[in-house]
């Protein structure tokens, strides 16, 4: 396979952008949330805004798992790195992420085994391999990678790998999406639905957002052209009176998923009764636990966690961002403070953060496809 | 850890079904297949991976689309260097050697 160094059909991006501007009834104004942090990434990075009308505005969704991850459970993580003989392991997304006492790299800076893993099945290698440690995988993500976590547990045990374990902070995007819709202060015409985790879950689970909020739902590609064509299919459901669920993105998402991943999730998980996401606080039923049949590697289950709640720093306003009531750059932190380079808050951190991509793309505003494609 | 990487299945492990070679670009490491084990690719077929994971089987004309959206958005050095990181080759339970230390 080769690189291929162009952009795809600019004509047809800028004739999606003029079919947006077509479909937007002026007198509306609308507010379409992107649920996963990839597309937040690709609005910035081609300053696709650029193309939207003025009354159409994107609302930045709570899909970017690092970012909704409460800082008690990292301090938590973290804390177990003081057991003898202890490797810390997690994908680099995780690594620049603040606890209290520092992040994991300021950690493994601090003499702490800390290392990074592109893969869980890595970290399990790391625990076949040195037999003498325990390797404890710190495992973030939302279905994308819960399957990838549940499958290496599945093979933990059929290998009887007992210096193993998984500190588990799996969270599953239904809930999130019915907090906000639950959420008094948020008005929404519509979803840009998530395109990987839907490759896993498929389409179905979105129906009762069509059927009893009465709001459209599009499962969307990561190009320009993708995130675009679904805003036109969006807004001309919105046109129509109509809201179902609608896939754009059928190149790489089944309309039932994947069976097998949602089998293994099954096999290793359950639902915890609630968790707390960072700006959304507790959700009921939002996030998944190791089941007791794999108790013997559930890091929350072998070692003492203190399970600290902590606040995030008083000035920084990551919650009002994850909601979607602040823009990045209203946040009192922004581009002072807190910096992709020194992050404060957790969105500055992972590229698929609302701030991280606001900062890079919007605040440097460099030339990007859209406006290219208007000159 | 989000990025869908395309691949494509260069040979089946003949000592452990699970795995699989890939072929992202020129960069060949192993990949588990167990959540592809309703449809099983063969070599030859394409894949996209998320962390060390093939999650689904896709069209090479799709697989050509990923990896285009992967270049856009200027994320292609990331995925290389995920596959990259992977560190599944020549392993089995039974194989491994010890793990240098960085």
């Amino acid at each position: 396979m080769k690189f291929v160094d162009e952009f795809r059909a600019p004509e047809l991006v800028a004739k999606a952008g003029e079919e947006i501007r077509r479909l937007a009834d002026p007198k509306r104004h609308y507010r379409i949330m992107e649920v996963c942090g990839g597309h937040t990434h690709a609005i910035y990075r081609f300053g696709l805004k650029d193309l939207l009308p003025c009354n159409l505005e994107l609302i930045h969704g709570p899909g970017c798992p690092v970012c909704v991850l409460p800082m008690g459970r990292i301090d938590d993580g973290l804390s177990l790195t003081e057991n003898p003989n202890f490797i810390f392991a997690a994908f680099g997304d995780m690594m620049r992420v603040p606890g209290t006492r520092g992040s994991p790299l300021e950690y493994k800076a601090r003499g702490r085994d800390v290392r990074i893993v592109y893969s869980p099945a890595d970290a399990l290698k790391l625990a076949r391999n040195n037999p003498d440690m325990h390797v404890m995988f710190f495992a973030i993500g939302f279905e994308t990678t819960a399957p990838s976590t549940a499958l290496t547990l599945v093979r933990a045990k059929t290998e009887g790998l007992r210096n193993f374990s998984v500190f588990c902070n799996h969270v599953t995007i239904i809930p999130a999406i019915r907090a906000i819709l639950d959420s008094p202060d948020m008005r929404l015409d519509g979803f840009v639905g998530p395109g990987h985790v839907s490759t896993v879950i498929g389409c179905r689970p979105y129906d009762w957002i069509a059927k009893d909020e009465g709001k459209p739902v599009v499962v969307s590609g990561f190009e320009p052209l993708d995130i675009l064509q679904s805003i036109v299919m969006l807004l001309r459901q919105l046109r129509k009176g109509e809201a179902k669920v609608e896939n754009q993105y059928k190149r790489a998402v089944p309309w039932e998923g994947n069976q097998a991943a949602l089998r293994a999730m099954g096999e290793v998980f359950e639902l915890r009764p609630y968790f707390e996401w960072r700006g959304l606080g507790f959700i009921s039923q939002s996030a998944l636990k190791i089941r007791a049949s794999y108790q013997q590697w559930d890091a929350e289950r072998r070692f003492p966690v203190p399970g600290v709640r902590v606040t995030d720093p008083k000035a920084a306003q990551c919650g009002e961002v994850l909601k979607g009531v602040l823009k990045p750059a209203q946040c009192k932190l922004f581009g002072r403070e807190c910096t992709p380079e020194q992050p404060v808050g957790a969105l500055m951190v992972s590229s698929e953060g609302s701030c991280a991509a606001y900062y890079n793309y919007e605040h440097r505003k460099p030339v990007t496809i859209a406006s290219a494609a208007a000159l | 850890m989000c990025l869908a990487i395309p691949g494509q299945i260069v040979e089946l492990d003949s000592r452990n079904s699970n795995l699989a070679v890939v072929d992202v670009v020129g960069v060949r490491r192993k990949v588990d297949l167990g959540l592809l084990q309703d449809e099983p690719p063969v070599p030859g077929d394409w894949v996209l991976i998320h962390v060390g994971f093939a999650m689904s089987k896709i069209s090479q004309a799709d697989a050509m689309d990923q990896m285009r959206t992967l270049i856009m958005l200027g994320e292609t050095e990331a995925a290389l260097q995920e596959v990259r990181g992977y560190g599944l080759e020549n392993e089995s339970p039974h194989q491994s050697g010890q793990e240098q230390k960085p």
